[in-house]
């Protein structure tokens, strides 16, 4: 097992290693222009020079606030909704047939509607991001707390089980594989979503802004830099906070394998 | 473990690609975000009882057109108590005139099928591409330990922010665009055929071996067919990813039709009601897509060869 790991990373570092050579070849072969493929000591000095003088990391702080409000409010609107929506039929036969028109239209279509009704800034990227990471939330939740397995529910009924710990017992706990993965998949719309946002809506933050202001000036180097940062937080919150979420709720109750490796 | 149990409700089917299916085996080593969504779509499939007569008909269609009724019914009352500018928040009867009148016109047919041309360029590339990148990582060694790290890399980066980069690479307009939506949407079928292909039954191929099939005819006969479930489901993750950039690229790259650019154009000259008759356009065409494309096809695939329920 940790042979074949050790085998894996060093695989995978000898092939990075031979694509940033490549790259480096044709960045330095002349063949296209150094302002469309910069060089990676290029990059790296705008990455560097951006971390260094904290204008990356409160790019990134402005577009980490509008992820994280975002998708609170769709977890305070989603997560309920779809408990009730689960419990309660009238509740499901309203609410689902506008779920499933309003579901397949994406998030960014909003954006320039969102602009001329909430003006350029952070009220539109918040919105957008919640518009994106509400649905996978709601359906996930609904999902969850329907397949709740009923043996469960009538053996805890069967043990004197109230309405009250019923719920908090045993539907919530059973459901909350299901809303994990709806907030992790919430959390990916939620990061796609907040980076077109900032593009579209030209707030002048957010590492979707500075992506998008770096063609402005053919800054590829600086483009490539921001692309990685993005990469980093958007891989570090999916693998450290929702990893580290599962394990500490639905793996340690038993209720999901973990994988394999 | 949760068990699914098969209730019957008219709008299970189109949410299979957003429900979660925990329970289902998570890809070995794929580090990525689909890796929850990509497991095969196996639960419930809601069992459709033949309840064909007309005042059944009539009375779903009711209950679905309720809630609609009403939401849009608030809608005009706000729209005509005047607290916002008509131009802001156009009543009903405006967005619907738009949408006849750029109908008419031939102008909005012409954006929806423009975007729905790049659509299934991108996706084609996606497809193709992500298919066979797929199948060579799982059968490969080398072919995997070579791409997979390219790929783990690529994948977390949404989407959106390569937008720029291909601009500048391939400049404004259709190539970006095609470029961008397929190598986007590649990503998932790249995951959920690497997975399927891994997830074919070690006893099958060893026993279709031992029945005497060559190569090809392992592949054709054994692999595909049970891979395909997962490759279906990473064809429709990627066809809603490509669909869901789709729109927000066809308004960064300027191009000269398409819905995305519409809504975008529209709101140079507050045109609200066209935005909207736009984004109810463009809701028609997603429904459509996952009832049209992908319920079907997987009902006269993976259904009939009894690989899932």
């Amino acid at each position: 097992m940790t042979g074949e790991r050790i085998r894996m990373i060093v695989r995978g570092a000898i092939t990075l290693a031979c694509a940033a050579l490549v790259y480096e070849g044709i960045a330095r072969s002349g063949l296209f222009p150094a302002a469309l493929v910069p060089s990676l000591a290029r990059v790296l000095a705008a990455l560097v020079g951006g971390l260094m003088d904290g204008s990356i990391e409160a790019h990134a702080a402005a577009t980490m606030y509008r992820v994280l409000t975002g998708l609170m409010l769709a977890i305070l609107a989603g997560v309920p909704l779809g408990i009730l929506m689960a419990r309660l039929r009238p509740v499901e036969a309203f609410f689902m047939p506008l779920v499933s028109a309003l579901m397949p239209i994406p998030s960014l279509a909003w954006v320039p509607v969102f602009i001329l009704w909430f003006g350029l800034g952070d009220t539109v990227a918040i919105l957008i991001v919640f518009y994106a990471a509400m649905f996978p939330l709601l359906i996930n939740t609904w999902t969850g707390v329907r397949s709740v397995n009923p043996l469960w529910l009538r053996a805890a009924g069967a043990m004197g089980a109230s309405e009250n710990s019923l719920f908090w017992k045993v539907i919530i706990p059973g459901a909350f594989p299901f809303i994990i993965t709806g907030l992790r998949q919430a959390f990916l719309r939620a990061w796609i979503a907040v980076v077109g946002a900032e593009m579209l809506a030209a707030s002048d933050f957010g590492l979707g802004w500075v992506i998008f202001d770096a063609k402005e000036f053919l800054n590829a180097d600086v483009m490539l830099a921001s692309l990685a940062v993005i990469g980093v937080i958007g891989f570090a919150f999916e693998r450290l906070v929702f990893g580290s979420l599962e394990r500490a709720t639905v793996l340690r109750w038993g209720m999901v394998q973990g994988a394999k490796n | 473990m949760p068990k699914i149990v098969a209730q019957r409700c008219p709008w299970e089917d189109s949410f299979r690609d957003t429900a979660a299916h925990s329970r289902a085996p998570p890809p070995t080593g794929a580090a990525m975000s689909i890796a929850p969504s990509s497991s095969v779509a196996s639960t419930a499939t809601a069992g459709k009882s033949p309840r064909s007569s007309g005042a059944a008909w009539g009375w779903a269609i009711a209950r679905n057109a309720f809630p609609f009724v009403v939401v849009l019914g608030i809608w005009e009352i706000v729209a005509h108590r005047g607290l916002f500018p008509r131009r802001l928040f156009p009543p009903l009867e405006d967005v619907l005139a738009a949408l006849v009148r750029l109908t008419q016109s031939g102008v909005l047919p012409h954006h929806a099928l423009d975007t729905l041309l790049r659509l299934v360029a991108g996706f084609a590339i996606a497809a193709a591409f992500g298919v066979a990148i797929g199948i060579a990582m799982a059968r490969s060694r080398r072919a995997e330990d070579i791409l997979l790290p390219l790929v783990s890399i690529g994948a977390p980066i949404p989407g959106l922010a390569y937008a720029p980069l291909f601009l500048l690479w391939f400049g404004l307009g259709n190539l970006s665009v095609v470029l961008l939506v397929g190598f986007v949407s590649a990503f998932p079928v790249i995951f959920n055929t690497w997975t399927g292909v891994k997830a074919v039954k070690d006893i099958w191929l060893r026993s279709a071996q031992a029945l005497g099939a060559d190569n090809p005819r392992l592949f054709r006969h054994v692999i595909l067919p049970g891979a395909l479930p997962y490759i279906l489901t990473g064809l429709r993750l990627g066809l809603a990813q490509a669909w869901r950039i789709l729109v927000g690229v066809e308004m960064l790259a300027a191009v000269p039709w398409g819905l995305g650019w519409l809504i975008f154009g529209a709101r140079e000259f507050l045109n609200t009601d066209v935005m909207l008759a736009a984004i109810a356009v463009i809701a028609v065409i997603g429904l459509a897509l996952e009832k049209l494309v992908f319920e079907r096809l997987e009902r006269f695939t993976v259904v009939r060869w009894g690989m899932m329920t």
